[in-house]
């Protein structure tokens, strides 16, 4: 918060510049750039396939780009001057299915990062991941190893897993995708609270209502390239490019509104 | 007997560091790494056990006059030779972890070096104990092979005593004794399993059994 006082809510958190990267000789993306400041919530959308993952991959460096640059804040994450462990440790990563310690209970999950990373004391560490789960509602789950939690519950544990490293960003890549319908609204509700406390966020998902209702600017891609982004209400209403109306219209056909 | 515990308990533990470093080179190395200690362990796992020892015991002493003491010959051929299977017991258990714990372990910040020792490590030391117990019980019965460059162990020692009481006594004596050492043997085996069962089961986790449970 204090930090939004001193630079203004305008602070560039995240700058993506013509990022391209090929996996087998396809090329997954071929040029894309964006930004957000301090606090936005935007959401990717698009069909499969088109490199959505692949460029969340990309910013945190977890998949190397073969071309372009991507800025946090001041430090450009793709120089080789920068430790990219350190920058790392500053972004969040939600992944589809979790890939929460499958040999560690719920709290130990939370307090690995802020022990190893950071060099937090045990005792500090551990306070730390109770305020984590408290604040994904999962306090009470904190001696349960991730085979004896439920999607939802694993989902949930591995955003504070995320949040305990205090981070600037917190990347998700279709974190509902992988849960049973009934499972969904349990994850999207700590997402919504999360952008309500001004968590940076950006967001692969096909969840439109969350991308409606939460986001500050909707981005389609297709085929490597950012076709189209603006703000959800523009967007959904009156969207420029044929092939968001089709894509949309395929989207509302599948899920309903 | 004492020499047969100290054989097996020197090899194993260093079977178990090499091996373990072979392994993850193997999984996490370089490309020249991984082609070295692939070319180890095929020749260490290639070579009859006999063949091994006597290299390292009247080989080298005959070429280059190194003369290692016999127990220690004996041990460094084991060791190796261990070295090579354990390392694919370890292989097998690191690629077992999902590829999804070490991208997870990286996101958060840690090193590849953390990942490994926090992440990685601990989930495949789970996943190896069963297939390890295994490879214990056969290295413990290898040791005998020592006896060939005179090492004084379990079965060495049994040779020698019913060698005397052969002459002293009678012809059935070798049974006895043999059925004896083949006892202590069978015991030392069952003692070992044993122990490596209560530490997989200490170290049971929720989650883990579906892919390592062993049915006793």
């Amino acid at each position: 918060m204090d930090a939004d006082r001193v630079h203004g809510l305008s602070e560039t958190i995240l700058r993506v510049e013509d990022l391209h990267k090929t996996y087998d000789g396809n090329h997954v993306l071929r040029g894309v750039s964006l930004s957000m400041l301090r606090g936005e919530t935007k959401v990717i959308i698009g069909p499969s396939g088109t490199g959505k993952s692949t460029l969340l991959r990309c910013i945190n460096q977890l998949s190397i780009p073969d071309r372009g640059r991507v800025w946090l804040g001041n430090k450009e994450i793709t120089s080789k001057k920068e430790n990219i462990n350190c920058i790392r440790a500053e972004i969040g990563f939600v992944f589809q299915d979790f890939n929460l310690f499958t040999h560690l209970n719920a709290l130990a999950n939370v307090r690995l990062g802020p022990m190893k990373v950071k060099g937090m004391k045990k005792a500090e560490a551990t306070k730390l991941a109770v305020m984590e789960l408290e604040r994904v509602g999962l306090a009470d789950k904190a001696s349960a190893y991730p085979s004896e939690l439920s999607g939802g519950q694993q989902q949930r544990v591995s955003i504070a897993r995320a949040l305990a490293m205090f981070p600037q960003l917190m990347l998700f890549d279709e974190p509902t995708s992988a849960l049973d319908p009934e499972l969904i609204g349990e994850v999207l509700e700590v997402m919504v609270s999360l952008a309500k406390d001004g968590m940076t966020m950006l967001v692969v998902t096909h969840e439109m209502g969350f991308a409606r209702s939460v986001s500050d600017e909707i981005i389609f891609m297709e085929s490597g390239n950012i076709l189209e982004q603006g703000p959800p209400g523009e967007f959904f209403t009156s969207p420029k490019e044929a092939r968001t109306r089709a894509f949309l219209s395929k989207i509302t056909e599948l899920y309903g509104e | 007997m004492p020499n047969t515990l100290l054989l097996t308990i020197g090899l194993l533990a260093g079977g178990l560091a090499l091996g373990t470093l072979i392994a993850f080179a193997q999984v996490y190395g370089c490309r020249p790494l991984r082609w070295f200690c692939r070319i180890y362990e095929q020749v260490f796992r290639g070579i009859p056990i006999l063949v091994l020892i006597m290299i390292f015991h009247s080989g080298l002493a005959r070429s280059f006059s190194i003369l290692l003491p016999a127990f220690a010959s004996a041990l460094i051929a084991l060791a190796l030779r261990s070295a090579a299977y354990q390392s694919q017991i370890f292989r097998g258990a690191i690629q077992s972890v999902s590829e999804g714990q070490m991208l997870a372990a990286r996101a958060l910040g840690m090193t590849k070096i953390q990942a490994i020792r926090n992440v990685i490590l601990p989930q495949a030391f789970r996943l190896a104990i069963p297939p390890w117990t295994n490879e214990f019980s056969s290295v413990l019965k290898d040791t005998s092979i020592a006896s060939a460059i005179s090492v004084l162990e379990l079965f060495k020692q049994s040779g020698l005593i019913y060698t005397r009481l052969y002459v002293i006594r009678g012809a059935h004596w070798a049974l006895i004794i043999l059925m004896l050492v083949a006892l202590i043997y069978l015991a030392l085996t069952y003692v070992g399993n044993a122990a490596l069962g209560v530490l997989e089961n200490r170290l049971r986790i929720p989650g883990f059994e579906m892919r390592g449970k062993v049915e006793r």
